[in-house]
């Protein structure tokens, strides 16, 4: 039987983009271990309804750990302290009675708050438009074996591939880089025979675009390895360094 | 293209990392050449090598300050870049901000490369006004090459004062600091790290910061000391 206990958020609430912003603190009184940290944020938003004020505003989808629209720093780590996991899927046994945590959006220029809890992380989508994809020949469907790719690439591609773009990468880093998003990418497709025809440009365009979109340069701090919900590694990002070096190098599209 | 590497987010990192390592291995040099303090009560073996490369190199000499100045200059504008980049990426900083710790290699010294460096740095500057630019001592004739300059007596005046003697120890630590992520660092930055290696590169990178740290503290501890 789950015992309830009391649990104290100091949230960040801010009305709009250009609103000036502060934090409220408030108190859940009926939280339960079982419950995941956006039900205990759904809980404090029903409290708030009730007493005629504006619920904080979070993203989330499929609560699933998998969408990679959920996303906050939660005492001071991107989506909170249990590793390889998103927020939706963080459980308040992790806490204790009367514990306060403070929870933050991702603060980043290239992220725009737009309302409490929420940023625009558009740049990323940007970021995958000017290369995040792979040629397709129109006709029939080719034969499932008729491209080879060996073991190890396919693995390592999907590694790469996991990435759900919610950008804690870029909310735990120092600089506020987005160099392992644009790496996961680059590198998921340079182990690809697919993702070859458009390699050189790709690297390039998505590199500049990221730099474009005004988030910082890398400093090896390897924090986004260690708040990634998909666990992707910092091998990505020294993939897409020699991938960029060969492309610049080459001096060709 | 040579500037647009300079701009860029990932050739900023290959310049840090090539500059980065070739002034540890500029560091290494000095520092064992350094050693040569210790050859000899006379440090004639001291003012030799200093003799030989000042004056026996030619051109050459000139050539490798011209190549390290330059090195300086670029890893320090683009490390200086890089700190500034990071405010105009996140001008409102976290009310609450920690490492998740795990693969993460955040540290005090990926946090003060900055800080580090820039010390570094000033005291570059410093130690060649009271070196280079010190007093020129003159030397008791030597076989083959005659009156040179005691370099040798103006290290060990030098290192004879606190400040020097505490100044320049101070220094060296937070140069093995500025190393412990440094070297690492450049390696990752050059994309020449598999992920089976990191801990081994990591730990090799704090070895040598520590290996220089020390193979430079032993020279001014020693003089402060009055072990030699």
């Amino acid at each position: 039987m789950a015992h309830s206990m009391r649990i104290n958020l100091k949230i960040w609430r801010q009305a709009g983009p250009d609103a000036p912003g502060r934090f409220e603190t408030y108190a859940v009184e009926e939280a339960n271990p079982h419950m995941s940290f956006l039900e205990l944020l759904d809980v404090l938003n029903e409290q708030l309804i009730k007493e005629g004020k504006e619920p904080v505003e979070f993203d989330h989808d499929c609560r699933e750990g998998i969408c990679g629209s959920c996303g906050l720093v939660v005492n001071g780590v991107a989506h909170g302290p249990q590793k390889r996991t998103a927020v939706c899927q963080l459980h308040m046994r992790h806490y204790g009675d009367g514990d306060t945590i403070v929870v933050e959006p991702w603060r980043a220029t290239a992220f725009p708050l737009i309302r409490d809890l929420v940023v625009d992380r558009s740049a990323f989508d940007r970021i995958m438009a000017a290369g995040g994809y792979v040629s397709v020949s129109t006709g029939n469907a080719p034969d499932a074996n008729a491209v080879l790719i060996s073991k190890v690439d396919a693995e390592l591609a999907m590694d790469y591939a996991s990435c759900i773009g919610c950008g804690a990468s870029v909310a735990a880093c120092p600089n506020a880089s987005a160099s392992l998003f644009t790496a996961a990418k680059v590198a998921q497709f340079a182990h690809l025979p697919q993702g070859h025809p458009e390699r050189r440009r790709r690297v390039r365009s998505m590199v500049e675009t990221m730099e474009a979109e005004g988030f910082g340069d890398c400093s090896n701090h390897a924090e986004c390895e260690a708040v990634c919900p998909k666990g992707i590694s910092i091998s990505a990002i020294a993939t897409m360094r020699r991938e960029y070096m060969k492309a610049v190098l080459s001096g060709s599209d | 293209m040579l500037t647009k590497l300079y701009h860029s987010p990932v050739g900023k990192k290959v310049v840090t990392g090539i500059t980065g390592i070739a002034l540890t291995l500029f560091v290494l040099v000095h520092m064992t050449g350094n050693l040569a303090f210790f050859a000899d009560e006379t440090g004639e073996a001291y003012n030799r090598y200093s003799h030989f490369l000042t004056h026996q190199l030619g051109l050459l000499f000139y050539a490798i300050e011209i190549v390290l100045l330059l090195i300086f200059l670029l890893h320090l504008s683009i490390g200086v870049n890089i700190w500034l980049g990071k405010r105009r990426a996140r001008p409102r900083p976290y009310d609450t901000y920690r490492t998740a710790g795990g693969p993460s290699r955040q540290t005090v010294s990926s946090r003060s490369m900055v800080l580090t460096g820039v010390i570094v740095l000033a005291f570059t500057v410093w130690h060649l006004v009271s070196f280079k630019y010190g007093t020129y001592y003159d030397s008791p004739p030597y076989d083959g090459v005659g009156v040179i300059r005691d370099i040798a007596l103006l290290v060990r005046e030098r290192f004879a004062t606190p400040l020097y003697g505490i100044g320049y120890p101070a220094v060296m630590l937070l140069l093995a600091v500025h190393l412990r992520h440094g070297v690492w660092s450049a390696f990752q930055s050059l994309g020449a790290v598999r992920p089976a290696a990191t801990p081994a590169v990591y730990g090799a990178g704090t070895l040598v910061g520590i290996a220089i740290g020390i193979g430079f503290l032993v020279l001014p501890l020693a003089i402060f000391f009055q072990f030699v």
